[in-house]
């Protein structure tokens, strides 16, 4: 809804709740980081209040979180695709991964 | 573990990754080793790597789409490594300031690997093996050579320490054949490979002899006998045939997606008395686990088993159903199920006693333990835990107090634990009249039970059998209350007790409403098999 110009420095951000039965794996990392690829914001994640931020284009860094089933994702992105960017991946986070339907 | 060495072929056990019979000629494959390679500049190195990547990207596509399914989805995230720049970016930097390509690559992927093998998550350390996987293609394509020298012959018991997934694709399994690793784990990718193409698989068989001629690999039993004797071949086959005819006829069934009633899937999950049950050959179809009786815990040879021991069970039956449904009821002793030191002795009437959750809410000391356990267990899957022998609403709220307790008292001392979902089992008359007032997440119709109190039948009495009558109007209408409440309020309901796997009484479940089913694993292929005649044959109108 803002303008680019107004979005650009501006820092978008979205909590989502993991429900993946086994935490955020292989598999779930893999979608989460596609996906964030499909964006040119900046876009970084952290689990549960960690003190660092990780690159969400990084399936090693993604993975390394650990992050168990029912911890709290949080997600914040810069750019100007940055509000559809936060959405897309709570909505798939949210959504528990869902295989995708194209 | 050599399990006897006085026979002409040696044998070893180990667990089973997937179920199967090989036999045929035993070939070992190993790392392969290291050839050096001349190295150059940084600059050279650095494109060396880069092309490396490259055409290990390539090599892996090609494998994952030439097996597609499960397998593409594994390999997608060695794909995905190979195209994460912030993991590469370091790698980059030290070649860059003089460290040789290979030598750059191993140090990156060895620190992940040893990273991954130190998790406390059984599925994390699995996950290791891709990436051993990865930094062996990337290495090997780095040396200039092509992959794996060894040829290995259609039908041949491979036996490595590990197997990466790639590796698994490379070898040609359309004789079918087995696996057999020295180290390796159930929960692996390999692993899920071998299962979904009913491949053998033992893993975890420790020091295994590198030379034989030939090889018996039993997944059922997780042996593997090296340079059988005639006697040995004799037993294997027998042990093959057993295994066949019994899975002839449920094979086909099971393998058919979900069975389905009236437009709605059926979901059908298995009971399970002990973890060892899931080693049944067809548990793996069931949808999860719909029951896991907790009783044999009570009745170690020690006695109780501990927190760890019981977590340890918990954990092991999670990780198996990997990410289906796992369904744990607390201890339901007392009744027919007696447990010195635990349940009251001298009751007139135990049917009607101080059992189920009456009882391990009287006996905190020995119900705190389970909790704990199930707490811990509960941040490892998908798990959900329900109570048995529930009268009132009450009963369910002072079991999930004590949970929360348990909860809080294990994190505040820093151990991870979570609440699970909490349902109930419906076989109290009582419950099953006023099921609106109980605030659980699911309910589980305990149908022996229901049946019994409803019809005031002892079921241990042979004398009343007749009577005894699951499809009696009083214990339908019960069933049927329950299920229509759950549809009404969103809450899910299955029935795990005898009528679930008795072919009789599964069309009167249906129209009552119930659409999820949990059965011994002996009894899915039948149960599928009649749902699916119900659903063809018009078994509603």
């Amino acid at each position: 809804m803002s303008e680019t110009s107004e979005a650009n420095g501006q820092v978008i951000t979205g909590t989502v709740r993991l429900i993946h039965a086994v935490g955020m794996h292989a598999r779930p990392a893999v979608k989460l980081t596609k996906l964030a690829k499909k964006f040119r914001a900046q876009i970084s994640i952290r689990a549960s209040d960690a003190a660092d931020w990780i690159n969400a284009k990084s399936v090693a860094k993604v993975m390394a979180l650990r992050a168990a089933r029912d911890s709290i994702i949080e997600i914040k992105a810069s750019g100007e695709d940055a509000e559809a960017a936060v959405a897309a991946l709570v909505d798939l986070v949210a959504a528990d991964f869902p295989e995708a339907g194209q | 573990m050599n399990l006897h060495a006085d026979i002409a072929g040696s044998a070893y056990r180990g667990k089973t990754a997937s179920i199967g019979f090989a036999h045929g000629p035993f070939v070992r494959v190993d790392a392969a080793v290291d050839c050096g390679r001349t190295v150059g500049a940084p600059n050279d190195e650095e494109t060396a790597l880069r092309a490396a990547l490259v055409s290990a990207g390539r090599q892996i596509a090609a494998l994952a789409s030439a097996a597609g399914g499960e397998a593409a989805l594994i390999l997608e995230f060695q794909v995905a490594l190979l195209d994460d720049e912030d993991f590469l970016a370091p790698i980059f930097a030290k070649i860059r300031a003089g460290t040789p390509a290979d030598a750059a690559w191993t140090s990156a992927l060895d620190e992940q690997i040893a990273d991954y093998n130190s998790a406390p998550d059984e599925y994390l350390r699995a996950r290791s093996s891709d990436l051993t996987d990865l930094r062996g293609r990337v290495m090997r394509t780095l040396h200039g050579g092509r992959s794996q020298a060894v040829e290995i012959p259609r039908g041949a018991v491979v036996c490595a320490d590990d197997l990466p997934p790639s590796q698994f694709l490379e070898i040609d399994w359309s004789r079918g054949g087995g696996l057999a690793l020295v180290r390796g784990s159930p929960t692996s990718h390999v692993a899920m490979l071998a299962r979904a193409r009913g491949i053998a698989m033992v893993v975890q068989l420790g020091a295994v002899s590198d030379s034989a001629k030939t090889a018996l690999l039993d997944g059922e039993a997780a042996t593997l006998e090296l340079d059988p004797t005639a006697e040995q071949v004799g037993n294997f086959e027998r042990r093959h045939e057993i295994h066949r005819k019994s899975r002839a006829a449920a094979r086909a069934i099971l393998r058919r997606p979900a069975a389905s009633w009236d437009g709605e899937k059926i979901r059908l999950l298995v009971n399970i008395q002990r973890v060892e049950d899931l080693n049944h050959s067809d548990a793996q179809y069931a949808d999860g686990i719909g029951l896991m009786r907790t009783e044999f815990l009570l009745t170690e040879q020690a006695g109780l088993a501990d927190e760890e021991t019981q977590r340890l069970a918990y954990d092991t039956v999670l990780i198996w159903a990997r990410g289906r449904p796992v369904t744990i009821r607390t201890f339901d002793a007392g009744g027919d199920k007696p447990v010195p030191g635990f349940t009251c002795d001298n009751e007139a009437n135990p049917f009607l006693g101080v059992r189920g959750l009456r009882l391990c809410l009287a006996r905190p000391d020995i119900f705190t333990v389970q909790l704990r356990a199930l707490a811990r267990a509960a941040t490892r899957g998908n798990l959900k835990v329900m109570f048995p022998m529930v009268t009132t609403p009450e009963e369910l709220e002072a079991g999930r107090e004590l949970f929360a307790d348990v909860v809080g008292r294990l994190r505040a001392e820093g151990i991870p634990a979570a609440l699970p979902e909490l349902g109930i089992m419906v076989e109290v008359p009582a419950a099953a009249l006023t099921i609106e007032q109980f605030a659980a997440s699911f309910f589980s119709i305990g149908s022996n039970d229901l049946a019994q109190y409803v019809t005031a039948c002892d079921r241990s009495n042979g004398a009343l059998a007749k009577l005894l009558d699951p499809l009696h109007p009083a214990v339908l209408e019960l069933i049927g209350r329950t299920a229509q409440f759950g549809k009404r309020a969103g809450v899910n309901v299955s029935l795990c007790g005898d009528m679930a796997g008795d072919p009789r009484c599964i069309p009167a479940l249906l129209s009552c409403g119930v659409r999820e089913l949990s059965v011994n694993p002996s009894a899915l292929a039948q149960v599928k098999q009649t749902i699916d005649g119900l659903s063809r044959g018009g078994g509603r109108d």
